[in-house]
């Protein structure tokens, strides 16, 4: 089981098999700014991780039902299809079973999705991030449902003595044309499933003009247990005898405990129990800090507001946010190691007509997931069980394993509907503070962190500094590009996870003489992937001075974009096509009216940012007013993600992306000052509200590629396309995020 | 201007006084079994239920999630910031999270759990969330749901502007406002669909 800590992230580089090479194939493994090597530690898939995820399992011995693989079950009483992954709001409990529903030929309204266990023999690698789910399952689950399907067609063809080729599925039945006879799937399975199972190579698939289901709008399968209260979340879960666990942690981060009112807090009414964890040294799983255990959350929550602890600070953070952003305007003005030196910019500039620059910033954010983080434990007879809202399963059993000092093996994690991830729950801090409490407790504990935890034990989207410098010819042609990053280090050795530039960053490769610089700060507060890690800051820099170097020379910024994206082509094996990204800007561009004449203080901005593997352009319509507040009107997002699985959700997820890249833009910051995070609760980080929230207008490119997710990559091109519309609107242009510390607000 | 952050407590005269005790660090002039526990009985979608002895200082959240399992209210912030956990006492939405289990007094209290007809109907709010998919991660939607179960007990019609200022204490992490809008408005034609058949019988 794989482990994260800062010393080691990233240093597995996984063995490319015959198999690897396979999916890769398949499937365009881009995870965004998400550096791929601490993608795959993170999720477990170094070794043999990606070679299961691709085979399709092995068949379940049970002779009642028919159980070709670890995503179907059917029998006489229905048909089950297990949903892998875990479900945080992007929609996977319900899209990758519909996948296995279509090659089925299962009507959806026959199917039961169950939520599977953690079996990653089984499964694969089993996580949720990178928007990795459709990509990297859609192959698999397609077999697995034709596989099943080719086994009832044989059972059909046996019972009735016809040739297999002779018979039809539709809507959970196997049909005989020629007879008019027909049978339920439930009627075939148990003959079924004593057919053997199919080489998932030999199978055929349907061709997209056949699929019945795909592309179609889908319900959540949760929805109605969700309407009606039912306990579906991390949080709900109770067991007999179960105690009320909270954990206090070092305001500082990285402040061991020295003493703390020990006895006096489980002297107040319902306390059970208070003690210290020294923590495990790594600050990804346990810190230190002191467990109360009470008989309800409340009591929980007053002994913790009692709780007087003595920190021991000298290895604490000191992270300082204003001496960060003094340190990094000193060191913009010097050359720092580049990522991307191609061509010569100095001599671009030096010969070029115009040239500008602007210092861009970005403050960290936090993740604010709306469940605050908790789990529910029970250590007993020498295993361990855990309820827990997590994206990364796996890596969670790892860790928990590992500070109660068993076997992986003998520890169970029961998947359950996160309430929000965006990225925080791939890492198991919380998980593993819960395995740890339960060890000591001896009974089932529920942890529960409150939003102040939440908010001052976050791994923080990085905030980041970038001086821009560019240049245009006399023909208004962009010549040079310097981008000189300020970043943040954890380890001191790699940026953070979200905060490290590649050489495939915009525009490499489009603008003939470009180089990006890169320097990290050290930083003790942890820093990870935060949703379109990377690409939900970068975006808003690139895409911003470009508008800037269009405006130079006084050019409409959508014909620089197109000039810039240049003849239809493909970057690299993972890079974006541009032919594809050119499709979506014209797209958004028309859809939103490009070049209309506009009322008085309105402007519209474009965007284009790649990520994750999709295209997504947007256009944004503002207005600003003399007091610099601004009305978001309608933001119009164009995208090209492949064939979409369930249009209802692909386009929910666009609308939030939207919704979610408004609200971060607009007035969020975590800010940083004597090592602790200034803001405790939602009163000092003001999300966008439903009076502030525009229209959005999807639109979908029907193109042939193979699918992938939509969790992440519409966030990106949301920033820029909103501050390039408020420099049309009133010629203000914006370096700096949230817009509110350049004095904007929402109107 | 940017949503302001809501400051403590509730815009309804109820819940003005809740906060009131909450600052006050009430602790309970009712029968008293002990120091700073009493007995409270909680009417809870029609029924009354005995939560023995409690703190009386309880958030209403807590007693119905940890005592009563009724874990359909949510919590989120715990300074009725986000209306995760937004419940209704008689009619009225309040934020459960900040809500003392000692201030219910007699009033009836609705959550989730209760929206659902006795045959398990879906009632119209709950209708039209699902047939609109409206739920991302679904967390805040429980409180969504009873924010808007609220308006339209008390406004069968609500415009644009009715919905947005009923649902603006309620967050939603995902971004679901825009179909959480049209959902309001799909549910209060249900509702005046239904009424219209009553009447017409």
């Amino acid at each position: 089981m794989s482990t994260l800590n800062y010393a080691d992230i990233g240093d597995v580089v996984p063995r490319v098999t015959g198999e690897r090479a396979a999916l890769d194939e398949t499937v365009d493994l881009r995870i965004g700014k998400l550096d791929r090597r601490q993608f795959l530690k993170l999720t477990g898939l170094v070794g043999g991780g990606l070679m299961l995820s691709f085979s399709t399992p092995r068949a379940l011995a049970n002779a009642a039902a028919l159980q070709p693989n670890g995503y179907i079950k059917i029998d006489a009483t229905g048909i089950v299809l297990y949903a892998k992954n875990p479900e945080i709001g992007q929609g996977v409990k319900t899209s990758l079973p519909m996948i296995v529903a279509e090659e089925l030929d299962a009507a959806w309204e026959d199917v039961e999705v169950v939520q599977s266990a953690i079996d990653q023999g089984l499964y694969g690698a089993q996580f949720a991030g990178g928007s990795m789910s459709i990509p990297m399952n859609w192959d698999a689950l397609r077999r697995s449902g034709a596989a099943a399907r080719a086994m009832l067609v044989e059972a059909a063809a046996k019972h009735w003595g016809v040739e297999a080729d002779s018979l039809s599925t539709k809507d959970s039945h196997v049909v005989h044309a020629a007879s008019g006879r027909k049978l339920k799937y439930t009627e075939l399975a148990t003959q079924a499933a004593a057919m053997p199972v199919p080489d998932p190579r030999s199978l055929t698939l349907k061709k997209r003009d056949q699929f019945r289901l795909l592309g179609k709008r889908i319900t959540g399968v949760d929805n109605r247990a969700l309407v009606r209260g039912e306990p579906l979340f991390g949080i709900d879960q109770t067991l007999p005898g179960m105690k009320y666990a909270v954990y206090q942690k070092c305001p500082a981060i990285g402040g061991k405990v020295r003493s703390a009112n020990l006895e006096e807090i489980k002297g107040m009414p319902g306390v059970n129990d208070a003690f210290i964890l020294d923590g495990n040294g790594n600050a990804m799983e346990l810190l230190p800090g002191v467990a109360i255990i009470a008989d309800n959350t409340f009591a929980a929550i007053k002994a913790k507001r009692a709780l007087k602890v003595e920190w021991d600070e000298s290895d604490a953070s000191k992270d300082s946010w204003s001496h960060a952003k003094a340190e990094a305007e000193r060191l913009t003005n010097e050359s720092g190691p580049a990522v991307v030196d191609t061509g010569d910019v100095d001599a671009a500039f030096a010969s070029s007509g115009k040239r500008t620059s602007g210092f861009y910033t970005y403050h960290f954010v936090s993740h604010a997931t709306l469940e605050p983080q908790n789990c529910t434990a029970w250590f007993k007879d020498g295993a361990l069980d855990l309820w827990a809202p997590t994206q990364t399963p796996g890596q969670g059993i790892g860790s928990a394993a590992k500070v109660v000092g068993i076997s992986p093996s003998k520890v169970t994690l029961h998947q359950l509907r996160c309430g929000g991830g965006f990225g925080r729950r791939l890492y198991n801090d919380f998980t593993t503070e819960a395995a740890a409490i339960a060890k000591r407790a001896g009974v089932p504990i529920k942890l529960q962190w409150t939003r102040e935890d939440d908010m001052a034990y976050d791994l923080y989207r990085a905030g980041g500094f970038h001086q821009m410098d560019g240049s245009v010819d006399d023909d208004g042609k962009i010549t040079g590009w310097r981008d000189r990053f300020i970043t943040f280090t954890n380890d001191g050795r790699r940026p953070v996870s979200g905060g490290g530039l590649g050489a495939g960053v915009f525009p490499a490769g489009l603008v003939d003489n470009v180089r990006v610089e890169q320097t990290a700060l050290p930083w003790k507060n942890r820093c990870a992937a935060w949703r379109a890690p990377g690409s939900n800051v970068f975006g808003f820099v690139v895409q911003g001075f470009l508008d800037e170097l269009a405006h130079l020379a006084g050019r409409d910024p959508l014909e620089v974009l197109l000039e810039v994206l240049g003849e239809p082509r493909q970057m690299g094996r993972r890079g974006m096509h541009t032919g594809r990204a050119a499709g979506v800007v014209r797209l958004a561009a028309k859809q939103a009216g490009w070049g209309r004449e506009l009322p008085h203080g309105h402007g519209l901005g474009v965007a284009f940012y790649y990520s994750h593997a999709g295209h997504i352009a947007e256009v944004a319509e503002v207005s600003v007013d003399d007091d610099k507040r601004v009305k978001v009107h309608k933001v119009t997002v164009a995208a090209d993600v492949g064939p979409i699985v369930n249009l209802s959700g692909a386009e929910n997820q666009m609308q939030g992306s939207v919704v979610d890249g408004l609200s971060t833009m607009m007035g969020l910051s975590v800010t940083f000052e004597n090592g602790r995070v200034e803001q405790s609760n939602f009163d000092q980080y003001p999300m966008l509200r439903m009076p502030s929230t525009p229209d959005v207008a999807v639109h979908f490119v029907d193109s042939d590629y193979p699918p992938t997710g939509l969790g992440e990559p519409a966030l990106p091109p949301l920033a820029p396309a909103v501050c390039n519309a408020i420099f049309a609107a009133c010629g203000h242009r914006i370096r700096t995020l949230p817009i509110s510390e350049e004095g904007f607000s929402l109107a | 201007m940017f949503p302001p952050a809501i400051k403590g407590g509730e815009l309804t005269p109820r819940a003005n006084k809740v906060s009131k005790l909450l600052d006050l660090g009430y602790n309970g002039h009712l029968e008293s079994s002990g120091e700073g526990v009493t007995t409270v009985n909680l009417k809870v979608n029609g029924e009354t239920r005995n939560l023995g002895e409690i703190d009386p200082q309880t958030p209403l959240l807590w007693a119905l999630r940890d005592e009563l399992k009724l874990v359909g209210a949510k919590f989120g912030c715990g300074i009725s910031q986000c209306g995760a956990c937004t419940v209704l006492v008689d009619g009225q939405a309040v934020k459960s999270c900040s809500y003392p289990v000692s201030a219910v007094g007699d009033g009836q209290v609705t959550t989730i759990e209760g929206l659902a007809g006795n045959d398990g109907e879906l009632n119209a709010v709950q209708s039209a969330w699902v047939d609109l998919d409206v739920a991302q991660c679904g967390y805040c939607q429980a409180g969504q749901i009873m924010a808007a179960e609220a308006l339209l007990r008390a406004n069968s019609s609500p415009g644009d502007d009715d919905i947005d200022q009923a649902m603006a204490s309620n967050l939603c992490r995902c971004g679901t406002y825009i179909r959480i809008r049209e959902a309001v408005k799909m549910a209060a034609a249900m509702r005046q669909s239904a009424e219209a058949a009553d009447a017409a019988e």
